[in-house]
């Protein structure tokens, strides 16, 4: 049960990381990561309304009728998104100039529908809340991470701190095409790290299961942690040279 | 990279080229333009050259490290790249930025596609788009060259500047055709870029077909729009990319019917962007457009095999 709990929230950050493995919320993700502090400001905002309509998504989804339950969502998304919309112009309206449209376009930010429709509607209220926290966390640290770099190459600058930039800028990175690359170079970075990940895991739980099923487990004395993971490896690395070739 | 796959039955005759061999003759082409831009803007020109190629030659080395491919520096690729690119700077351009435009053009165009021959763009022609989008300003910081004027290091406008602002050049054609005009450093020159292309195509390493039909292209184009089609063809960076850079073996097509279309379109970008684009000089954009095309291009000029009937449409 603790485990249930502990994978809902982490699978976000990396293993399921909404932008950069799911690729989703694209949009936001390109026009805003000019600059760290967007990054911040729209992933907590995104946050707040993934977190509560998650929530109430939860609690109503054995009311909601199937056929109408993505205008329902939807109704109960923009709710939130109006909300965080007005505290955010009330108390920070620098960041609401800097997001300018994409602050209310988080009603259809694909990553809170994709949430509501594959997770809040489906599981307990408490799951949700932490899966919405989960990718929250995910989506603020891939924005804050992308506009950190674009922002310290393309201004020099790291939240907007020295004034003057500390290294000459690249202006390119603050362009829409260096958005893309950076993007790119992100989530191939969060892929291999991801595949890195699966392959310890499963290897792991290969090299355990190999041996419980195995009839001759007791008369066996090579089924030592070690030589099954190197047997893995030596399989993978074969693997591996196939594909090369 | 001495061709892993051979399969082989009747005796063949092998035509003795290589990849390394090309590369050199492309070098040995080249290196009249570089000999030209030493004499025309000194030896700063040398130090961008220099700087570029290592920059080229050590992403090419490091990037085959990390990727644990087998190492490919060894086949000059990364040289030509090196040089072409440091050809399409000005001399003043700082060196870490000349060093920054060959790791985007081997790191991210070319390497992260497969290294040589999957690339979809030309390297160099993409590392001087990023570098002209990331340092605007010491990208168009032209220079006079030494010859010819008596004050050095002074700024000037390029010939294709004062056109595009409607105004007459006022470089005469020998001085065109000599390459005394400020510039990119490899493309001022036209005798040298010549000698060095007709040496290519009595190599047999390129041939003529894309070079002649691009800039007869933007010979016509300009000349039925009531410009002077001898200035364009010798101003800015045409001879250059047209003999070197166009003629790339992995972006251009592979046919004669595909390489007339790839080059007429080359020609037609290359006038629209000059005449009514808000850049003066279009050459690098309009040859990467063009090279973004070739698949296509392929597809549409696939010879039919002997004997067979074109297929009705119908079918």
């Amino acid at each position: 049960m603790d485990i249930k709990y502990r994978e809902a929230f982490t699978k976000g950050i990396i293993k399921e990381n909404p932008t950069l493995r799911l690729v989703l919320g694209t949009c936001p993700t390109l026009a805003i990561t000019t600059a760290a502090i967007n990054g911040l400001g729209m992933g907590a905002a995104a946050t707040f309304v993934l977190v509560c309509s998650n929530i109430v998504i939860s609690l109503m989804r054995k009311m909601i009728p199937d056929k109408v339950r993505l205008p329902a969502f939807i109704v109960i998304i923009a709710g939130f998104t109006t909300i965080v919309q007005m505290i955010v112009k009330a108390y920070t309206p620098s960041i609401d100039k800097a997001l300018g449209i994409y602050l209310p376009l988080i009603v259809v930010n694909c990553i809170i529908l994709g949430r509501a429709e594959a997770y809040a509607s489906k599981n307990s209220v408490g799951l949700s809340a932490l899966d919405g926290l989960g990718m929250g966390a995910g989506f603020t640290a891939a924005l804050i991470l992308m506009g950190g770099i674009r922002e310290f190459l393309g201004k020099g600058t790291i939240f907007n701190w020295p004034d003057g930039g500390l290294i000459p800028p690249i202006t390119i990175f603050v362009l829409p095409a260096g958005g893309f690359f950076v993007f790119g170079i992100l989530i191939w970075l969060t892929n291999r790290l991801s595949v890195k990940l699966d392959d310890d895991a499963s290897r792991r739980e290969a090299s355990a299961n190999v041996c419980a099923a195995c009839p001759s487990a007791a008369l066996c004395h090579q089924g030592t942690e070690n030589s099954i993971a190197g047997l893995a490896d030596a399989a993978i690395t074969e693997k591996e040279a196939d594909t090369n070739e | 990279m001495e061709n892993p796959l051979v399969i082989t039955s009747s005796p063949h005759l092998h035509c003795g080229m290589s990849t390394k061999g090309i590369m050199l003759d492309v070098l040995i082409a080249l290196s009249p333009a570089a000999v030209a831009s030493v004499l025309l803007f000194g030896w700063r020109a040398a130090a961008v050259i220099i700087v570029s190629v290592a920059s080229c030659v050590t992403s090419e080395y490091l990037s085959r490290i990390v990727l644990k491919r087998p190492q490919s520096v060894g086949d000059l690729s990364a040289v030509v790249t090196g040089v072409l690119l440091a050809f399409n700077l000005p001399v003043s351009i700082p060196l870490w930025q000349a060093a920054i435009g060959g790791v985007v053009a081997i790191v991210v165009v070319k390497q992260k596609f497969g290294g040589l021959g999957f690339n979809f763009v030309n390297p160099a022609l993409v590392g001087r788009i990023v570098m002209m989008s990331s340092f605007p300003k010491e990208m168009d910081n032209w220079v006079l060259p030494l010859l010819g004027s008596a004050a050095d290091a002074k700024t000037g406008a390029t010939p294709l500047y004062t056109l595009s602002q409607g105004a007459e050049t006022t470089y005469n054609l020998k001085d065109l055709f000599l390459g005394i005009r400020p510039g990119c450093l490899g493309e001022t020159c036209v005798l040298a870029l010549l000698l060095g292309g007709i040496y290519l195509v009595i190599r047999r390493v390129i041939s003529p077909t894309i070079p002649l039909v691009y800039i007869g292209t933007v010979f016509i184009m300009t000349w039925l729009l009531g410009s002077d089609p001898v200035v364009h063809i010798l101003s800015g960076g045409l001879m250059l990319v047209a003999i070197f850079m166009a003629t790339d073996y992995t972006t251009s097509p592979i046919n004669t019917a595909g390489r007339v279309v790839f080059a007429v379109g080359c020609g037609l970008l290359t006038v629209l962007i000059r005449r009514f684009g808000s850049l003066p000089e279009g050459v690098s954009f309009s040859v990467v457009i063009m090279n973004i095309l070739v698949p296509l291009i392929e597809r549409a000029t696939r010879p039919l095999p002997f004997g067979e009937k074109r297929r009705l449409k119908h079918e």
